[in-house]
């Protein structure tokens, strides 16, 4: 679960990193009653999940409440990498002497988390990787031990600074460690990570959650909900079931990740669209299949929609019984096309050709039908 | 014999008296699978098809020698059920269940390195020894027995790919899910190096999907030893950024493509498919090609 801007901030703030005095607002107006507190330089930034916010015109500096004000309404009318911006964060600007950049992100195929600190903050790490690459000290975190004092010794003493800001950074490290262990966070980025005389300050704050944590994080629980920026997406979530939105017309259904995700594969090789992707998971029954096919309706684009069951521990009964529970209750006019195989199939098939629906017996035979019948 | 578990491999389930754990061991029973004991804490002297429970992994062992576990404990307390499985000495332990907190897995991980034992999955459907014994929930009547070594990251449609190489005559050696989840106790290369010294095995098929780079470090091991292997990898028209159902199928920072893998896995002459039926293809043209092990040079 990827924070905001704003919610990794204050996260940062808990647990004792210095991050710019700021104000959060959904409406421009808003801005006149918070803003005599930070002063009349600020910085103006959408709040918006996509990188490239400054380059899309989505973080201004300016130097009066008007400006903040009219600057703040431009953004909020944005759409940054399609995403629409419906907050902005409005802080003091910083007086910068150096940025750094400081960064734990979980490195999954070697099962450990990795720090990463540059002297050169403000730039893209993959640049400064790619480019620069003695200019970024990495190290790895042992998954037991946590960060040691002598990892954060090397750390501070990779690049020159003053004793002082080299114990300043110190507090830093062992703070942005302890954030991100208890959050159960996946990736916590500072970017830049900026020198403001002798203080460090988060003069930006990217961080990703593990979802698989969340049971155990009742204070994110409200970030969850904020922050699910499709309303489809939202309504599955709540529902339990595991749907993301796409672009296309063609709904897809299916059981098992890598069978949903093949499925959405095969109908774009053959030509099709597909509009989402929804894995009911295991052992289904006929009211989550029926619930699958009310969400993948609501989107308005879904012309046709492609069932793909394969039954394990899933019945393919069940599964059938509720694709007609779903034609029924919904009123469903659109094309459906099912293969369902495995357990009980003859069963799932024969109520299904009651109705009508003849179900396909190959995946690619499925695709290619439901693209004809959508109509390319 | 098979790369990880055989048929008198002695399995204990853990959490046997839960809805799953139940369930599976009627069905891994039946297969043939030699469950010798379960554990549910507080349930110790119950007992599940015939199996004995007990309360505690080390009271399990005092009864029986155990070699494999199997484990079906919700994700809140699976890593302390996959910890006590490890730190009782036991070598091979499976573990089927979903969501489990990515910080709990690195540390199981860790400890399943120190103790030099063989942890598949977390969130992977478990280990099918064609003929002798099933560790998990996999479907035991797709199976049938031959010389095609599977390995995936994906449940239901490694049933699909193994229900048509079984159609096609083309049996199974071994099938291991090794997980859906971001950090996984076992890798493809680590699963690749044991089909390889697995003389029954003479054509791999390697099932993947967007995010990591295990199939890219998989491309790299089969190009240096020269394995005969098909690959199907789905996710080709995931988004950027999104949890496409597995917790570990998602492309992050650009990486983690179904490109990239695709890329990675042919220029180390693997042979992709994108659909079932070219997968079959694919493993059947390999066969035909060659009646040598799954390597091209023949290595003691």
């Amino acid at each position: 679960m990827e924070l905001y801007e704003f919610q990794g901030k204050a996260l940062f703030r808990k647990f004792g990193i210095h991050v710019p005095v700021g104000t959060v607002h959904e409406k421009a107006e808003d801005i006149y009653t918070s803003h005599h507190v930070i002063g009349s330089k600020v910085v103006v930034k959408a709040q918006v999940h996509a990188g490239g916010r400054g380059k899309a015109g989505g973080v201004r500096v300016v130097g009066s409440m008007a400006e903040a004000c009219s600057a703040a309404a431009e953004i909020l009318s944005m759409t940054i990498n399609g995403l629409p911006v419906r907050k902005v964060l409005v802080e003091e600007a910083l007086q910068i002497t150096r940025e750094y950049y400081l960064a734990i992100a979980l490195d999954r195929d070697n099962g450990c988390d990795t720090l990463m600190l540059s002297a050169e903050g403000g730039m893209d790490i993959e640049d400064i990787a790619a480019e620069r690459p003695e200019l970024l000290v990495k190290l790895d975190i042992h998954p037991h031990l946590g960060i040691q004092e002598f990892q954060i010794r090397e750390l501070i003493h990779s690049f020159p600074m003053e004793p002082p800001h080299r114990d300043a950074l110190a507090s830093v490290i062992r703070k942005l460690c302890r954030m991100y262990t208890e959050t159960d966070a996946t990736m916590a980025e500072i970017n830049p990570l900026a020198l403001c005389r002798d203080t460090f300050v988060a003069a930006d704050a990217k961080v990703t959650v593990d979802e698989n944590s969340l049971a155990r994080h009742p204070e994110l629980r409200e970030i969850q909900e904020m922050n699910e920026d499709d309303p489809l997406e939202r309504e599955a979530h709540l529902r339990g079931l595991a749907y993301v939105r796409l672009d296309g017309d063609i709904g897809i259904i299916g059981n098992g990740a890598g069978l949903v995700m093949a499925t959405l594969d095969i109908i774009s090789q053959e030509g099709g669209r597909p509009a989402n992707f929804l894995d009911i998971g295991g052992g289904a029954k006929a009211e989550v299949v029926r619930k699958s096919l009310e969400v993948v309706l609501r989107d308005p684009n879904v012309k046709g929609i492609f069932v793909n069951v394969f039954g394990g521990i899933t019945r393919c009964d069940e599964v059938a019984r509720g694709i007609i529970d779903a034609i029924e209750s919904l009123d469903v006019r659109i094309p459906l096309v099912v293969k369902i195989c495995g357990t009980l199939e003859e069963e799932g098939r024969e109520i299904l050709r009651a109705v009508g629906i003849t179900p396909v017996s190959e995946i690619v035979e499925g695709a290619r039908k439901i693209i004809g019948l959508v109509g390319r | 014999m098979g790369i990880l578990v055989h048929k008198d491999t002695k399995v204990l389930v853990q959490g046997i008296t839960g809805k799953e754990g139940s369930f599976h061991t009627e069905r891994m029973l039946e297969y043939g699978t030699k469950i010798v004991a379960g554990v549910t804490p507080g349930r110790g002297g119950g007992s599940v098809c015939g199996v004995p429970v007990f309360n505690t992994v080390r009271e399990a062992k005092i009864h029986s020698a155990i070699d494999a576990s199997v484990v079906f404990v919700p994700p809140a307390v699976a890593a302390d059920a996959l910890m006590e499985s490890l730190m009782a000495g036991i070598g091979m332990v499976a573990c089927i269940t979903e969501g489990i907190p990515v910080r709990d897995m690195l540390k199981v991980r860790k400890v399943a390195e120190d103790c030099r034992a063989t942890l598949i999955g977390p969130n992977c459907p478990g280990i099918v020894t064609a003929g002798e014994t099933k560790l998990g929930i996999m479907p035991a009547s797709l199976f049938s027995k031959g010389p095609v070594g599977v390995v995936s990251r994906s449940g239901t449609l490694t049933y699909l790919i193994v229900e048509a190489l079984t159609a096609a005559g083309l049996g199974q050696s071994t099938c291991v899910g090794i997980g859906g989840d971001p950090v996984l106790g076992t890798s493809f290369t680590r699963m690749l190096s044991l089909f390889r010294s697995d003389a029954s095995t003479k054509v791999i098929v390697l099932i993947g999907e967007i995010g990591g780079t295990q199939e890219e470090e998989a491309a790299e091991y089969i190009g240096r030893h020269g394995l005969s292997v098909v690959a199907y990898i789905a996710g080709k028209t995931a988004p950027p950024g999104k949890r496409m159902g597995h917790a570990g199928a998602i492309v992050s920072g650009g990486k983690g493509t179904a490109e990239a893998k695709i890329r990675a896995l042919s220029g180390a002459g693997v042979l992709m498919a994108s659909t079932v039926n070219e997968t079959v293809e694919r493993v059947r043209s390999l066969l035909a090609g060659s009646s040598a092990p799954a390597t091209s040079s023949q290595e003691g």
